[in-house]
């Protein structure tokens, strides 16, 4: 009987303790380097849900830091062949129906991307929570049956889409399994959960995604990333306006 | 004289054939005189209508906005110029905001367009009184289109979402505090009307605006940096277009009417001179000129008008009259159209309007009663008698 109870007291007293240890700020800079890379190849599918029915969009995306990405979407018919370039805040996009590049101005990255509950930013930005945010850990949490941090992030500048954010980051793995992100005056906008957690190339990445706009009644999209590969070599050519008509 | 008591005891003792000919030319008569008496009245509602509730006597526009393209909206305002204060604290001129956000109605996310004014403001008729009410939540006008396309009440709470000048997220609700109903659709579609001072500090834009209002007893002609001057007739020029291309649209049912009217007397004209040979020699042999005959036979034509004129007055004045005074009403699917229209257009019908088409008419029914005569000219009086022509 005395077993149990004393290794729920260590693993609660580790757990503590680890909390204390590491600042916010240090699991933050852990999560960044969880989740950003110098580069990044990837094929996704977006589960778009919509009031009647729900729409797949496969894509396959060329990532290059934080100012730099190409997507080309593979299916449905519909959209095949259309694809994005992003170079800095900057955005053009090519569709074959119409064989004409357009450029988008830089506010509509923050649009939806194809009525989902992504905007052009949430999908091709590489966010370095440290660089944007202070954070602070309020407390210890289970989530998906694993111990979380839960860390209270504070924009450390007035510049930033979410004035603030909740995350409740997996103490073992250092990545957040879910996210709330508010509005200045503390109204929960949207809320992000990543599952099917995988160690690739020696770091830990959610393989699903589902982002919801709280604000909006419906079950969210869902980004299902098929595979992904960090530190590729990525000619520069990808990111050129020619490739987007090639 | 003679030619004319001629052609009158001609064109009445043709009887039937006669008549036939008036009353689809006094068709085409009270068609014409409505429909351009309906684009009239448009016309008329919609200016004044524009000019009460959008434009006033004028507009400025911060030089980075455009009324037209929603992508100017993040960008499009500036700091009310120091030089308008005087105009602005006298009510001859008004600010507003616009910004971009987004609505949550019923769960759906919606774009809408903020419009911050001043609740003090007598320049346009938005009921912009309302907003100066007390409230935790964010007071908010709004107009019939967007409350029925949103299901909206008076007292209604609904999230916007919006981004401030530094680009971020802010979420609150607002109140829908007085629902307003105007013709002029560009100032109810998906636009929430909120106090100014709120918006600004919403979006943390203090003391900036995107447009100017002048009042309509106000014509404004002072130049301010970094803001353009649209005087009351250029932003009137959208509905003066509209309306040209209606009238141009019009313009085929008329030709259409008038074809078949002048058809009719052609017709009448030919048949009249081939069935009236005889009488034509006769005449010329008793001394008359082929001029006079000529003559004779127009009048007896183009006094088909002048009888449609008559005719179309008997039932077409109190028709146009009842329709000038009840109005006819729109159909519900021009309500969404860009330009001012009531539910009800009143037609107008300026002595202008009336007598232009009389003669519009009268003109073209003597022309098309004078070729068919040419005939006559080269008739010899002779053979004219023996029933010939050559």
């Amino acid at each position: 009987m005395k077993k149990p109870f004393l290794v729920i007291s260590l693993v609660l007293i580790v757990s503590v303790a680890r909390s204390q240890y590491l600042s916010g700020d240090a699991i933050l800079a852990k999560i960044d380097a969880n989740l950003s890379s110098q580069n990044r190849i990837l094929a996704s599918k977006m589960v778009i849900h919509g009031r009647r029915d729900s729409r797949t969009i496969e894509a396959k995306s060329w990532v290059q830091g934080m100012d730099k990405a190409f997507t080309e979407y593979l299916a449905p018919a519909r959209e095949k062949g259309t694809k994005m370039l992003k170079l800095g805040d900057q955005l053009w996009m090519y569709a074959p129906s119409t064989d004409r590049i357009i450029r988008i101005s830089g506010h509509m990255l923050r649009q939806s991307v194809m009525g989902s509950d992504l905007s052009y930013e949430d999908m091709m930005q590489d966010p370095q929570l440290a660089h944007q945010y202070h954070a602070t850990v309020q407390g210890v949490e289970h989530l998906q049956e694993r111990p979380c941090w839960v860390l209270l992030l504070k924009a450390k500048t007035d510049e930033v889409a979410y004035a603030m954010r909740k995350l409740w980051v997996d103490q073992e793995q250092e990545i957040p399994l879910q996210e709330e992100l508010f509005a200045k005056s503390g109204k929960l906008l949207k809320k992000l959960q990543l599952q099917d957690i995988r160690n690739i190339d020696g770091r830990w990445y959610p393989m699903r995604m589902i982002f919801k706009d709280m604000l909006k009644t419906g079950r969210g999209t869902e980004l299902i990333i098929d595979s992904i590969r960090f530190d590729q070599e990525i000619p520069d050519h990808i990111f050129t306006k020619a490739t987007l008509k090639k | 004289m003679i030619s004319i008591k001629l052609a009158y005891r001609n064109l009445i003792g043709a009887g039937l054939r006669t008549w036939l000919n008036v009353v689809v030319l006094s068709f085409a008569y009270v068609v014409i005189i409505w429909h351009k008496g309906f684009l009239q009245g448009w016309d008329e509602q919609a200016r004044r209508d524009t000019i009460e509730w959008e434009i006033g006597g004028g507009q400025y526009l911060q030089q980075d906005y455009d009324p037209y393209d929603p992508l100017s909206l993040e960008a499009g305002h500036g700091m009310v110029p120091n030089d308008a204060s005087a105009e602005i604290n006298q009510g001859r001129l008004t600010p507003i905001l616009a910004l971009p956000a987004a609505m949550y109605p019923q769960g759906r996310i919606q774009s809408v367009i903020l419009k911050g004014i001043d609740p003090q403001q007598r320049i346009i008729a938005i009921p912009s009184e309302a907003l100066s009410v007390q409230s935790s939540e964010i007071p908010a006008v709004i107009g019939s289109r967007m409350a029925r396309n949103n299901r909206l009440a008076v007292d209604d709470l609904i999230t916007i979402r919006w981004r401030d000048a530094n680009g971020t997220f802010d979420a609150q609700e607002v109140k829908i505090v007085a629902i307003f109903r105007t013709n002029v659709g560009s100032v109810d579609m998906g636009q929430l009307w909120l106090p100014l001072q709120r918006l600004q500090q919403m979006a943390q834009l203090p003391g900036q605006a995107s447009i100017l209002v002048a009042d309509k007893r106000f014509n404004p002609t002072q130049s301010y940096s970094g803001w353009i001057l649209k005087e009351q007739k250029i932003l009137l020029q959208p509905i003066a277009d509209v309306i040209r291309m209606k009238s141009i649209g019009g313009l085929v049912i008329f030709f259409m009417l008038l074809l078949l009217a002048m058809l009719a007397i052609f017709d009448t004209q030919v048949l009249s001179i081939f069935r009236r040979r005889r009488e034509i020699g006769t005449l010329m042999a008793l001394g008359m000129t082929r001029g006079q005959v000529i003559r004779i036979f127009t009048i007896e034509g183009a006094m088909h008008a002048v009888l449609a004129t008559v005719v179309a007055a008997v039932y077409g004045i109190p028709m146009l009259y009842y329709f000038a005074k009840t109005g006819w009403k729109m159909p519900e699917m021009v309500d969404d159209m860009g330009m001012a229209i009531a539910e009800t257009i009143y037609p107008a019908y300026p002595a202008q309007l009336v007598l232009g088409t009389i003669l519009l008419v009268l003109v073209a029914v003597t022309i098309v009663s004078f070729l068919p005569t040419r005939r006559i000219a080269k008739l010899h009086p002779t053979e004219a008698i023996r029933g010939k022509l050559s």
